[in-house]
């Protein structure tokens, strides 16, 4: 069943068609990677997708149901969660008070209980040893390393209990040894329940940990199907080694 | 001919972590030699490397047999190393003479100035035609050759190209190639990264596949594009 469909999807900027026509749809349970060569759209999907630009033409469904249309805070509101390219933190919040901000977001139920509140301050405690930066709850973010940011921003995410979450480039600029910790946590949260359609340009990262990948070049899907499918597509590596 | 430039074990990056993790390259004098490879493989970091805007951390690198690794970028521009950025570097409300001057900004010999001056306008036949507009009126594809213009001004041995097709389309890609393929029949020595690998293996004389900081396959340009390991290096390989 799919969580998640994109149905003939496009954006123009000016005269540039950034996405063309889109079709695809992320199982649920499932982590879908999204690829393609620089510039063929996958990051404008993503923006489409969670409503931080409008669409051209196209609809796209969550549980079935349409999103099109809806703002960023209404979407993130049913249950759609991302991150960006370069982690998008607040500097002078601690990382506790970052993985609190979701929360408040998520109802002014939890800010009047103070119960609730209590019980998401534990949570969030939980969460960040999941992700082992428990050391650094009390640390400002903007003295939190790249790599930690980018950990806390997955955290931080999964305090809304997104059923749905885009990871826009999760492995990007981090070194081998959290690389792999990085997937692993997204493994386990997928073990979780949680769906991830994540865009990625570490192949080996994205052939080892995703069970569907979609290709994208030039804003059309030019393949889908499984990593080692899509990987032997010889219109997939013309798409990357160019025209 | 030999080499003109050898990278030897270099390994170097930014702050925490290494980029290039032992990196061997040699640039034949005369050849156009084209580095590609995936996002993040280390392309442009080679270049600053050759450029001395990065320092490497370990390895050699010779430029005519002499060590330059951590000399300053003027003194290696000095040496006859020229790069060319890949972002667009022109001064938009200045001619495209004066653009291509300033070329030569710390040459002081007015005379071998001209004389340069008008040898890039045999090249480029552009320059003069366009000489008196704004740089901001060419097109993108115009203005990165008023930049190869503007790189000859200092002589050069060695032209260094980083992604010179970015932004381009294919029509405009292939005038731009034409150009380069041009500066190297008149006997300049080039190093450039592509992104896009069919057309800038199809130029280069020694192609050079990177991934993960390392050179993975090289030789003749298209014989590095057929081999079925090229595949592998961009797509990734499974566990």
């Amino acid at each position: 069943m799919s969580l998640l469909e994109v149905d003939d999807l496009s954006k123009r900027f000016g005269g540039v068609v950034a996405v063309d026509s889109c079709s695809l749809s992320v199982p649920a349970g499932s982590i879908t990677g999204l690829i393609g060569p620089n510039g063929s759209g996958k990051t404008t999907v993503f923006n489409l997708v969670t409503g931080f630009i409008p669409r051209d033409g196209g609809d796209v469904r969550f549980k079935a149901r349409s999103i099109a249309g809806l703002g960023p805070d209404r979407i993130y509101g049913l249950g759609i969660g991302r991150t960006f390219q370069l982690a998008r933190i607040f500097p002078r919040l601690t990382a506790l008070e970052n993985m609190l901000v979701p929360v408040r977001r998520a109802g002014l139920r939890a800010l009047l209980s103070h119960g609730q509140w209590g019980h998401e301050k534990a949570r969030a405690m939980e969460m960040l040893e999941f992700m082992d930066i428990s050391r650094v709850a009390g640390t400002l973010g903007g003295a939190l390393s790249y790599g930690q940011r980018k950990l806390l921003e997955l955290a931080a995410v999964m305090m809304a209990r997104p059923e749905l979450v885009l990871l826009d480039e999760p492995a990007g600029g981090v070194n081998p040894v959290l690389l792999e910790r990085i997937a692993e946590h997204i493994r386990q949260l997928n073990g979780q329940g949680v769906t991830f359609l994540l865009v990625e340009h570490n192949m080996s990262f994205v052939m080892n940990l995703c069970h569907e990948v979609v290709v994208l070049h030039q804003g059309r899907v030019i393949a889908k199907g499984k990593p080692r499918e899509v990987r032997e597509d010889p219109a997939v590596l013309d798409a990357y080694l160019g025209a | 001919m030999g080499a003109l430039l050898e990278l030897e074990g270099v390994i170097a990056g930014y702050g925490g972590g290494d980029i290039l993790h032992g990196l061997d390259l040699s640039v034949e004098e005369g050849a156009i030699t084209c580095i590609v490879g995936p996002n993040g493989a280390g392309k442009s970091t080679v270049l600053r490397v050759v450029s001395g805007l990065l320092r490497p951390r370990l390895g050699r690198v010779r430029f005519r047999g002499v060590p330059i690794a951590g000399l300053s970028p003027h003194a290696i521009l000095r040496r006859g190393i020229v790069q060319v950025p890949q972002e667009r570097s022109l001064f938009p409300t200045m001619t495209v003479w004066e653009n291509v001057r300033l070329g030569a900004y710390t040459v002081s010999d007015r005379a071998l100035v001209d004389r340069r001056l008008a040898a890039v306008c045999e090249t480029f036949p552009l320059v003069r035609e366009r000489r008196h507009e704004p740089a901001a009126s060419l097109s993108g594809g115009q203005q990165k050759i008023v930049e190869f213009a503007r790189a000859l001004m200092l002589d050069p041995a060695l032209v260094i190209l980083d992604e010179p097709s970015m932004g381009l389309d294919p029509k405009t890609r292939t005038i731009v190639f034409d150009t380069i393929r041009a500066m190297n029949q008149a006997g300049r020595t080039i190093l450039l990264v592509e992104q896009n690998a069919r057309s800038g293996l199809g130029l280069a004389s020694h192609g050079v596949v990177m991934e993960s900081g390392r050179v993975r396959l090289q030789g003749p340009g298209p014989a590095v594009l057929n081999n079925p390991e090229i595949g592998r290096l961009y797509l990734g390989a499974t566990a």
